[in-house]
């Protein structure tokens, strides 16, 4: 079968999708959690199993603790309370461990440590996954069941001091708080002040259940000095000394009131050897948590070392202990030791809560629950228990039932550890089955498009797509078959849950037979390829293409920009390597020109070499062996010497001066919005002017850049889209008035700010229209084959209304941007392309190294933090998510695709014939070969460090960029065959 | 003739880089605590002075290219004149690239503008040296099949290879490893440094190798 190159590519791009889109299924596992929410929490607590004989004890079970401290210390490491920093510098504490009514563990932080997580982690007793990041972006308050909702739910008051993390993750929940910022790490005294100078009016106070104290001093000191420093011995006395106090003060009231309280002292996450904590390292990991209470018994000489516990462990247990039910998606199991002193009954009654309410999660996220190890023991356990019951209720002889009361209990314990273990699996664990289904069509499809490189660019820009050769099918079935075996043998032997395997026996069966076709189609062509090599080896006269300096440059760019994306730091600083690339690139194209304005008279052996080139490339130029130069260079053979000469006086000189211009263009940008990390915090012009004293300027800015955009983009258009682009232009200034950046000069001070949605809905009329007027003049020049105009303005609407949806959904700020990019396309089309003639392949390349660089100018980094939500509300009046997302998106990657449909509507004017089809073959390249590369990097880097703090936004960053591809090929496709038919 | 002029080349080579070398360590005998990253700013132009002096005096002995008919004194004042003023030029082209690259404007002016002195020591005193102010040659010389004799091969060579010392000079400005290097002259400073020491390196083996195909239209 025959197929253009542009369709190939598309073709090509949307099963990478598929491939990208399974890769992210399998890399980021959706959490565990349950669909119940805080909201209807109606359901009644499980009843206790009682077998035949009726139990009352139906409702949930009191409170074993009237009041509960949690005093939490940011970055406290085990070894700071259990090790010798413990003895030396936390003498009470230690006092406590050892001898104490109290319950010592070594919690396990799962990652990322960082303390807003952590404080989920523990209050939800849930895993927050990476994916959450992303889908929380907007609601910084906890939507989840959690202990401090069921407490607040159930009466009880709760005063919070501490990091004001808090106080946005639980809004309106406590009756009274403090939030101390977290914001200057080097204040390490101030921050705990403020907390502690409340607690002696609290404790004092007897109007409160649960009090939170989270200290932040001890993780500054981590910060700044790291965890050797003098400093941190000062303030783990100074902690010694507060839990002193607290629980003297509670000692002293339990004495009045004879109800235990409990007392919990836990760190949110550890601190490395270096201070810092994200991490995956053993002091990261690893934090002390002790539970005091009078309640806990202990007997004289009673030494235990503290046991390895989960940090989720902690919500099930203070649920219990408070007597709320157990957070729904909390994959923690009850401390055991905590409810070790009460009546064997009540024990297995708290077991059972935490049993149910596990295997109901497990029944939520594990579609095969039944066959899971712990779902089987807990079934198990609660038909043991029942018994236990009927002969409890039955009063049976007190040893037959302590005996099977113990046992009943050990059962217990054990399913609570299987079902933990395996619903934390279900998070903690890559995906790897899908991961490399995923992996494998990528990387199928890239071979596929490397290896027809040659064929794809050359002159009629079709190539022979061998999937039905007969040949090959008896591979595919063998293929086919020897790939479903192992999709079973996988599936059956998984342990843990793989999204791949989940998928119905059909669709599985598609990409099975997807991938064999693939891998068949780059088995046939890897022959074809081998056969036409020696044919030609037998062809000596074979001449080699050279390579302009252009050329290696571009390729060399490419190639370095995969490899940087290896490390970390190359990718939250992506920007400079794109910024430093064009630059270069416009250098290269500065040499390019002066060479070819200043060297016409002396560069006669090249002309010659040229047109030689010319007489001889034709023929072998279908069974090019050297791919590269055949990429590259597919229209040198038509080029023959550049039009300089013909440009006359000022024409001349702008040629001359328009790299200079690009670059004064690219270096103004850059100062516009400064992103990354390392240099993020630099003053730049966008704050300036977003800075409410330069609103003056900034609608100045604004106005001139409006007018600018105007007088830019309306030269091609037709007469009604003229219109409705000022119009349009004219809307989107009302609508940033309206929303209160920017003033009208007859407008003094901005009083009422409204959401703008009428203004922005005008605009987005204009948006439409003309994007509806190019559509209908596209469908009109397939129709009438003969005007080749028409097309033209056609694209050229198309693109323009583009730009005007991005100038309203663009800050004003950022509106130079657009700006800047409009002009650069000018500049480049008008002064340095059509002279030049640089061919397809090259012009698609630099285009989409403009449209990264314009990406970043914007003020994009690889972070999520950096996209723009507000973009999702323009002209919404509520949030609505699909034209949200599209908005957003169009909004996020406004540069890459403003680029790329400059692209078609610049070659379908300039060029003819397969320039668009091979345009769309090396944009779909050029945008798969990073995707490629980085997924396989991601692979290997999956347990780096930063994989959740740097590669991970990358990846979906990446994901997004190549669904976009998709669409911007599918497009080329369009138009490409329009052309073809006209 | 070729293997005669390859082996001067060769030597006026090796003094080039033992100038940069004795930049490094004479200075330690006169100043105190002198080290090339603590005051890295002394150190540039004293390897400056040093590659311009060493490059004048090779150039004046060697003599590559035959001297011009005339040689009154005041053409010759006027010559010399000439180089010092596009020397000049080609610092404050540098400087104005090194911003457009990103350099910062205002703040470290002097080290930004010491770095493009040193870059165009590397490049455009051994250029003015053997092509004289004429710009044109310059264009010539630097594009493809331009080249007359060895020595405007070995020109062409270095030069290029300071220019990617120096665009690779940059690379490890983003990388975190908290450096004292890392800062932003100084990486590229030691890159056009590499660069250049690279290309002197390189230029006579690869002139050497490839002299059975290198064909110039005067030899």
């Amino acid at each position: 079968m025959r197929l253009g190159s542009g369709t190939f590519a598309a073709c090509c791009v949307v099963i990478e999708v598929l491939g990208v889109a399974l890769f992210l299924r399998g890399f980021f596992p959706t959490p565990v959690r349950s669909s119940s929410r805080t909201e209807h929490q109606a359901e009644p607590p499980a009843p206790e199993p009682s077998a035949g004989a009726s139990s009352n004890w139906t409702k949930l079970p009191p409170p074993l603790f009237r009041k509960v401290v949690i005093m939490l210390i940011d970055g406290l490491r085990d070894d700071f309370v259990f090790g010798s920093k413990g003895v030396k510098f936390m003498p009470y504490t230690t006092y406590l461990v050892e001898k104490g009514a109290s319950h010592s563990f070594v919690a396990e932080a799962k990652l990322p440590t960082v303390t807003m997580p952590r404080i989920k982690a523990l209050m939800t007793g849930s895993l927050p996954g990476f994916i959450d990041v992303v889908r929380n972006l907007n609601s910084p308050a906890l939507l989840e069941d959690n202990v401090i909702t069921q407490a607040k739910a159930a009466g009880k008051r709760i005063i919070f001091y501490g990091d004001e993390t808090w106080v946005k993750l639980f809004p309106r929940h406590f009756v009274e708080y403090d939030g101390t910022t977290s914001f200057f790490v080097s204040d390490y005294t101030e921050v705990d002040d403020n907390v502690t100078r409340h607690l002696d009016k609290v404790l004092k106070r007897g109007d409160w259940d649960v009090l939170i104290l989270h200290y932040l001093g001890l993780d500054h000191i981590g910060h700044v000095s790291g965890p050797s420093s003098p400093l941190i011995g000062h303030k783990l006395r100074e902690m010694d000394s507060i839990l002193m106090k607290i629980h003297t003060s509670l000692l002293s009231e339990e004495r009045e009131t004879l109800v235990p309280n409990l007392l919990v002292l836990c760190g949110d996450h550890g601190m490395s050897e270096t201070g810092g904590h994200g991490a995956s390292s053993v002091e990261e990991l690893n934090t002390a948590l002790i539970l005091i209470s009078s309640a806990f018994e202990r007997k004289p000489g009673d030494i235990r070392r503290p046991k390895h516990v989960q940090q989720t462990d902690l919500a099930a247990t203070l649920a219990i202990g408070l007597g709320l039910p157990i957070p729904g998606s909390s994959v923690g199991s009850l401390l055991f030791p905590t409810v070790e002193g009460r009546p064997v009954r009540e024990q297995l009654r708290f077991l059972h809560l935490n049993a149910v309410q596990l295997s109901k999660l497990l029944q939520e996220n594990v579609p095969s629950y039944t066959k899971e190890p712990g779902f089987e023991q807990f079934k198990m356990s609660e038909r043991l228990h029942g018994n236990w019951i009927r002969l409890y209720l039955e009063e049976n002889n007190s040893e037959v039932l302590f005996n099977l009361g113990a046992k009943v209990r050990r059962q217990y314990l054990d399913a609570l550890r299987t079902l933990s273990l395996s619903l934390s699996r279900q998070v903690a664990q890559y995906d790897i089955y899908s991961m490399l289904v995923g992996t494998v069509m990528v990387l199928e499809v890239l071979a596929l498009l490397l290896l027809s490189i040659p064929q794809a660019l050359s002159s009629e820009a079709e190539l022979e797509v061998p999937l039905w050769s007969p040949v090959f099918s008896l591979l595919f079935y063998l293929m086919f078959l020897v790939l479903s075996a192992l999709h079973v043998i996988v599936c059956t032997s998984a342990e843990s849950s793989c999204y791949f395997c989940g998928l119905s026996w059909l669709t599985a069966g598609g990409v099975m037979a997807l991938i064999s076709a693939l891998l068949c189609a780059v088995g046939s062509a890897l022959a074809k390829m081998f056969a036409d090599g020696k044919f030609l080896s037998k062809n000596p006269a074979h001449p080699k293409a050279r390579w302009s300096e252009l050329d290696v440059l571009i390729l060399l760019g490419t190639m370095g920009h995969v490899l940087s994306l290896g490390a970390s730091s190359f990718i939250e600083e992506e920007h400079q390597t794109w910024y430093f690339l064009i630059n270069t690139l416009c250098l290269a194209l500065c040499h390019e020109i002066y060479r070819n304005c200043f060297l016409r008279d002396d560069c006669e052996p090249q002309q010659c070499s040229h047109v030689e080139e010319g007489f001889v490339s034709p023929a072998p130029a279908l069974q090019d062996r050297s791919i590269r130069c055949n990429m590259l260079e597919p229209h040198r053979v038509s080029k023959g010497p550049t039009s300089l000469d013909t440009l006359r006086g000022y024409e001349k000189w702008m040629v001359l001066a328009s790299p200079w211009v690009i670059l004064t263009c690219c270096r103004l940008l850059r100062s516009l919005n400064q992103t990354g990390v390392q240099w993020a915090h630099r003053p730049d012009l966008g704050h300036w002017l977003t800075s409410s004293d330069h609103k003056a300027e900034l609608s100045v800015l604004a106005a001139l850049s409006l007018i600018v955009i105007f007088a830019l983009v309306q030269r091609r258009c037709s007469l009604t889209s003229k219109v409705a682009m000022a119009l349009g232009l004219l809307g989107v200034y009302c609508y940033r008035a309206a929303i209160g950046n920017v003033l009208f000069p007859w407008q003094r001070d901005s009083k009422d700010i409204s959401k703008g949605v009428i203004e922005a809905r005008f605009v987005h009329v204009f948006v439409l229209g003309i994007l509806f007027t190019g559509t209908k003049d596209l469908l009109k020049s397939q129709v009438i084959a003969a005007d080749f105009t028409i097309k033209t303005v056609g694209l050229w609407e198309i693109y323009s209304g583009l730009v005007l949806l991005a100038a309203l959904l663009f800050r004003p700020h950022n509106l130079p941007v657009l700006v800047f990019s409009l002009f650069i396309q000018t500049i480049m089309t008008k002064f340095i392309w059509k002279p030049l003639r640089h061919d397809a392949a090259e012009i698609t390349i630099m285009h989409y190294w403009f449209g990264q660089a314009f990406f970043y100018f914007q003020g994009n980094s690889n972070s999520i933090a950096t996209v723009d939500v507000s973009a999702g509300f323009v002209g919404l009046d509520t949030y609505m998510e699909v034209p949200a997302m599209f908005l957003t998106a169009f909004a996020t990657f406004a540069g890459p695709v403003l680029w790329a449909s400059h692209l078609v509507s610049f070659l379908s004017s300039e060029t003819s014939g397969s320039a668009l089809g091979h345009a769309c073959f090396c944009y779909a390249l050029i945008c798969s070969f990073p995707v490629s590369a980085y997924i396989i990097l991601v692979t290997s880097l999956r347990y780096h460090l930063f994989i959740w703090s740097v590669f991970s936004p990358k990846l979906l960053y990446e994901g997004m960029h190549i669904l976009i591809t998709a669409a911007i090929c599918a497009f080329f496709t369009a138009m490409d065959q329009t052309n073809t038919k006209s | 003739m070729k293997d005669t002029d390859i082996k001067r080349l060769l030597y006026t080579h090796l003094l080039c880089i033992f100038s940069i070398i004795l930049s490094i360590f004479i200075p330690t005998f006169f100043l105190e605590n002198f080290s090339i990253l603590e005051t890295y700013l002394t150190w540039l132009c004293i390897c400056s002075v040093f590659v311009t002096a060493i490059n004048l005096v090779l150039y004046l002995v060697v003599k590559p290219n035959a001297s011009s008919k005339r040689s009154s004194l005041s053409y010759k004042v006027t010559r010399f004149l000439k180089r010092c003023i596009y020397f000049l030029m080609s610092c404050f082209f540098f400087h104005v690239i090194f911003v457009l690259y990103g350099a910062p404007l205002i703040e470290l002016v002097l080290e930004t503008f010491l770095f493009a002195i040193i870059l165009s020591t590397f490049t455009t005193v051994p250029c003015l040296c053997l092509l004289g102010p004429n710009i044109k040659a310059r264009l010539r010389v630097f594009s493809r099949n331009g080249v007359t004799s060895i020595w405007e091969n070995s020109l062409q060579i270095t030069t290029i290879s300071s220019f990617i010392g120096t665009w690779f000079g940059a690379s490890p400005i983003p990388l975190d490893w908290e450096r004292p290097w890392q800062v932003s002259p100084i990486s590229c400073t030691l890159g056009a440094t590499f660069g250049y020491v690279a290309g002197l390196v390189i230029s006579p083996l690869w002139i050497y190798w490839n002299r059975k195909q290198l064909t110039y239209k005067n030899n």
